[in-house]
C-alpha cells in the first residue's frame, strides 16, 4: 500500500517519491512560491540580473551598429549568407520547444510531475521565442522594412509575400507559436496571479495583481471553463510545438543545398529542440532551485526524469546524424556525399565533433543512476548539451554553405566579434526576462501543485 | 454601511478544509432544497463539477468555430493572393500551389482557435471580474460553498425571494462546515 508521502503510480503500480516532499501543507505552498515575490531581490539575483542586463545592453548597442553599418560588419559574405544569427535564432527557437513539452504534451499525457517546473518552463518558451524573433528580424538587413516585407497586408499595388516560400511559412509558425504559448501560460498564471493578489498587503502590488488576474474569484463555475480552457490550449499547443521545428527545418529542407535537402529533417529537429530546450530548463531549474529554495518542488525527482529525457532526444538525435551519413552515401550523390565528409573532416570538423561529443557522448553517462541523480553532473552534462546543439546549428549551416558548386568561390566563414557579440547580447536578453519573471511572478504553478499533491491532514487522504 | 439600498447579498458561505470534505458536501446541496449555489477552490478539485451537477463547458465549440474560420481564411486568402491578386511565377511552381499553403492554413487554424479558446473562456467566466473575491483564503488552502438567494423574478422584480440565511447557515454546518457567515457582493476596488 502506498502510504501518504510515497504515492502509487496507477500504471505501473510501482511505489514512486512524492511530487512534492516534505509534505508541505496548502498554505506552505503559497508561502513558499510567493516568498521572492514579495521579498526584497536576494544579492544573488541582482549579481545576475546586473550581468544580464549588461550583456544586453552590449547586445543593443552593437545591433544598433548593425543597422547603422548593415549585416556586413558580421562574417557574413557569399557564398555563406546565414552565419550566426540563424545559427542563434534556431538555437533559440529549439530552447523554446521544452516548454510547450512540459506544458502541453506531459499534460496530455497526465504527467503529474510538470506541475513543479511548467510555469518557469513555458516562461522560458516565451522568451526564448522573443529572443529568436529578435534575432531573426536583425538580420534582415533593413530591420525597419523586416515587418512589411514578412507580414501579408493589403496594400494598393495588390503585391502580397509569397506563400509558397518556407520562409513565410516560418513568420507564421512562429508568430503563432509566440502568441499562443503567451495566451497558454496567461491562462495558467490566471489563478496563481489570485493568489498572489490575496496576499498582498501593499496597495500597489494588490492593484497591479487584481488587475493581472482578471478579478479571478476560483468559482467552480469558473474553473470548469478554465479547464476546459486550459485542456484545449495543451490540446493545440501539441500539434504545434511540432509544427513550428518542423517549419524552421523546411526553411533548409526545402532548398536544393547538399547538407540540407533531406527528408529526416523535419522530425531531427524536432527531437533536437526537445534535447536542447530541456538542457535548458535543467539549467535554469537547478539554478533555480537552489537559489530560490524550491527544492520540495523540484525534486531529484523531477530532474531526474528530465535527464532520461534528455539522454534519449540525444540518442535519438545520434541517430539522425549517422542516418545523415548513410543516406549521403547512399544517395549516390557525390555532392551530398563530399558535403558530410567535409563537416566530419572539412576544415570545420573541430565543431562537427564538438557537436557529436556535447550531444551524443557525453548524455551517456546518464545511464548510470548516479550521474541521473547527481546536481553537479547533470548541471555539467546540461551545459555541453547547450554547447552541443549550439554548435549543431553551427555546423549544419555553415558546413553546406561555405563550399557551394563551384569551388572558386569557396569560402571559410568567420563570425566577428560582432557576431558573438550579440549573441552574447541575446542571451542576455533572454535571462534579464528570465530573472524579471522570477521576481515578479509565481515561478511555480501553485494551483497544479496543490492539485496533484497528496493532501496534507486530509480526510480520506486520496489522491486527489 | 446603511445606505438605502444597503450591500448585496451574495449568499451564505461555509467553508470547509478538504477537497474532500467539500466534494461530499457539494453532493448534498446539489440535491438538496438550495438550488443556487456556487463552490470556491484554490485549485481545480477533481470530480466537483460532476458532484455540483455542472453541464460540460461550451469553450470547445468555441474553439472548433473560429479554429474553421481560421482554416477557411487561410485557403481563400492564400488562393486568392497567389492566383488572382498577385499571380507571380515562383520556380515554375503552380499558382495554386494548396500543398505549399498547408503549414499557413494549419498556423492560422491553431492561432485562430488558441485566441477564440481564450476569449471564450473569459466570456462564459465573465472575466474581467468586477467583484471582490468572499475570502483571501480561498485562493490559498481553504475551500466553500456558496449558497445564493434565488435570483429575482425577471416578470415582478419587487416580489419578496424566499431565502432565510439562517437555514442555509444551519444547512451547511450540519454538512460540516467549519465556519459560516453571510457574505456580500463588493467591487475590487470599492
Amino acid at each position: 500500500m502506498a502510504t501518504a508521502d510515497q504515492p502509487m503510480n496507477p500504471l505501473t503500480g510501482k511505489i514512486e517519491d512524492a511530487l512534492v516532499t516534505a509534505g508541505r501543507t496548502y498554505a506552505e505552498i503559497n508561502e513558499d512560491v510567493s516568498r521572492p515575490i514579495e521579498s526584497f531581490p536576494t544579492v544573488r539575483w541582482w549579481v545576475c540580473f546586473g550581468v544580464a542586463i549588461s550583456a544586453l545592453f552590449m547586445g543593443a548597442v552593437l545591433l544598433l551598429q548593425t543597422f547603422k553599418e548593415g549585416i556586413g560588419i558580421w562574417g557574413l559574405n557569399r557564398p555563406t549568407g546565414w552565419g550566426t544569427d540563424i545559427t542563434t535564432f534556431v538555437f533559440w527557437v529549439g530552447i523554446g520547444h521544452a516548454g510547450t513539452l512540459i506544458s502541453a504534451i506531459l499534460f496530455l499525457f497526465r504527467q503529474k510531475w510538470r506541475t513543479g517546473i511548467n510555469r518557469a518552463a513555458e516562461a522560458m518558451t516565451i522568451f526564448a521565442v522573443m529572443t529568436a524573433g529578435l534575432m531573426v528580424l536583425s538580420h534582415t538587413g533593413r530591420q525597419w522594412l523586416a515587418l512589411f516585407w514578412v507580414f501579408p497586408y493589403p496594400n494598393q499595388r495588390q503585391l502580397w509575400t509569397n506563400f509558397r516560400s518556407p520562409l513565410e511559412w516560418d513568420v507564421f509558425a512562429v508568430s503563432t507559436y509566440f502568441t499562443i504559448s503567451t495566451i497558454f501560460w496567461y491562462v495558467g498564471l490566471i489563478p496563481d496571479l489570485a493568489s498572489v493578489r490575496d496576499r498582498a498587503v501593499n496597495k500597489v502590488r494588490k492593484f497591479v495583481y487584481t488587475v493581472l488576474s482578471l478579478g479571478w474569484r476560483g468559482s467552480n463555475k469558473d474553473w470548469l471553463h478554465y479547464e476546459a480552457a486550459y485542456l484545449i490550449f495543451a490540446g493545440i499547443s501539441t500539434p504545434l510545438v511540432l509544427s513550428v521545428h518542423s517549419v524552421v527545418s523546411f526553411d533548409f529542407a526545402v532548398s536544393q543545398l547538399p547538407g540540407w535537402h533531406t527528408t529526416i529533417f523535419p522530425p531531427y529537429f524536432v527531437a533536437g529542440a526537445i534535447f536542447s530546450g530541456f538542457a535548458m530548463v535543467n539549467t535554469l531549474m537547478i539554478l533555480g532551485r537552489e537559489a530560490f529554495g524550491l527544492k520540495h518542488y523540484i525534486t531529484m525527482d523531477h530532474l531526474e526524469k528530465m535527464n532520461k529525457i534528455i539522454m534519449t532526444t540525444g540518442m535519438l538525435v545520434g541517430y539522425a546524424y549517422a542516418s545523415e551519413f548513410f543516406i549521403a552515401w547512399y544517395s549516390g550523390s557525390a555532392f551530398e556525399r563530399y558535403i558530410f565528409i567535409n563537416r566530419a573532416f572539412g576544415p570545420y570538423w573541430w565543431a562537427y565533433w564538438i557537436m557529436v561529443s556535447c550531444n551524443v557522448f557525453i548524455p551517456q553517462l546518464f545511464w548510470f543512476k548516479k550521474m541521473r541523480r547527481s546536481i553537479p553532473v547533470m548541471f555539467v552534462i546540461s551545459l555541453y548539451v547547450n554547447i552541443g546543439m549550439y554548435f549543431e546549428r553551427y555546423v549544419i549551416i555553415v558546413t553546406s554553405l561555405h563550399r557551394d558548386f563551384v569551388p572558386s568561390s569557396w569560402r571559410f566563414y568567420q563570425p566577428t566579434w560582432v557576431d558573438w557579440g550579440i549573441f552574447v547580447g541575446f542571451a542576455g536578453f533572454f535571462f534579464t526576462f528570465f530573472l524579471l519573471f522570477l521576481r515578479f511572478l509565481p515561478a511555480i504553478a501553485m494551483g497544479e501543485v496543490k492539485g496533484v499533491q497528496d493532501q496534507p491532514k486530509a480526510i480520506g487522504g486520496s489522491h486527489a | 454601511m446603511h445606505k438605502p439600498t444597503g450591500p448585496v447579498l451574495g449568499g451564505v458561505i461555509g467553508f470547509f478544509e478538504s477537497p474532500d470534505s467539500l466534494l461530499e458536501a457539494t453532493r448534498k446541496v446539489r440535491d438538496s432544497q438550495f438550488k443556487h449555489f456556487d463552490c470556491y477552490t484554490p485549485f481545480a478539485v477533481h470530480g466537483l463539477d460532476e458532484a455540483q451537477g455542472l453541464a460540460r463547458s461550451k469553450v470547445p465549440y468555441v474553439t472548433g468555430a473560429f479554429a474553421f474560420t481560421g482554416t477557411t481564411c487561410a485557403v481563400l486568402w492564400q488562393y486568392a493572393a497567389s492566383k488572382t491578386w498577385w499571380a507571380h511565377l515562383v520556380g515554375g511552381k503552380p499558382f495554386n500551389s494548396l500543398p505549399a499553403f498547408v503549414p499557413i492554413i494549419f498556423e492560422l487554424s491553431i492561432l485562430f482557435g488558441g485566441i477564440a479558446t481564450f476569449f471564450g473562456m473569459a466570456f462564459f467566466n465573465r472575466l474581467p471580474k468586477s467583484k471582490r473575491i468572499y475570502d483571501r483564503s480561498l485562493t490559498n488552502d481553504r475551500f466553500a460553498i456558496v449558497i445564493e438567494p434565488p435570483p429575482s423574478d425577471p416578470h415582478d422584480p419587487e416580489a419578496k425571494v424566499e431565502f432565510s440565511t439562517e437555514q442555509a447557515e444551519s444547512y451547511l454546518k450540519s454538512l460540516g462546515a467549519k465556519d459560516t457567515r453571510k457574505v456580500f457582493e463588493e467591487g475590487w476596488f470599492a
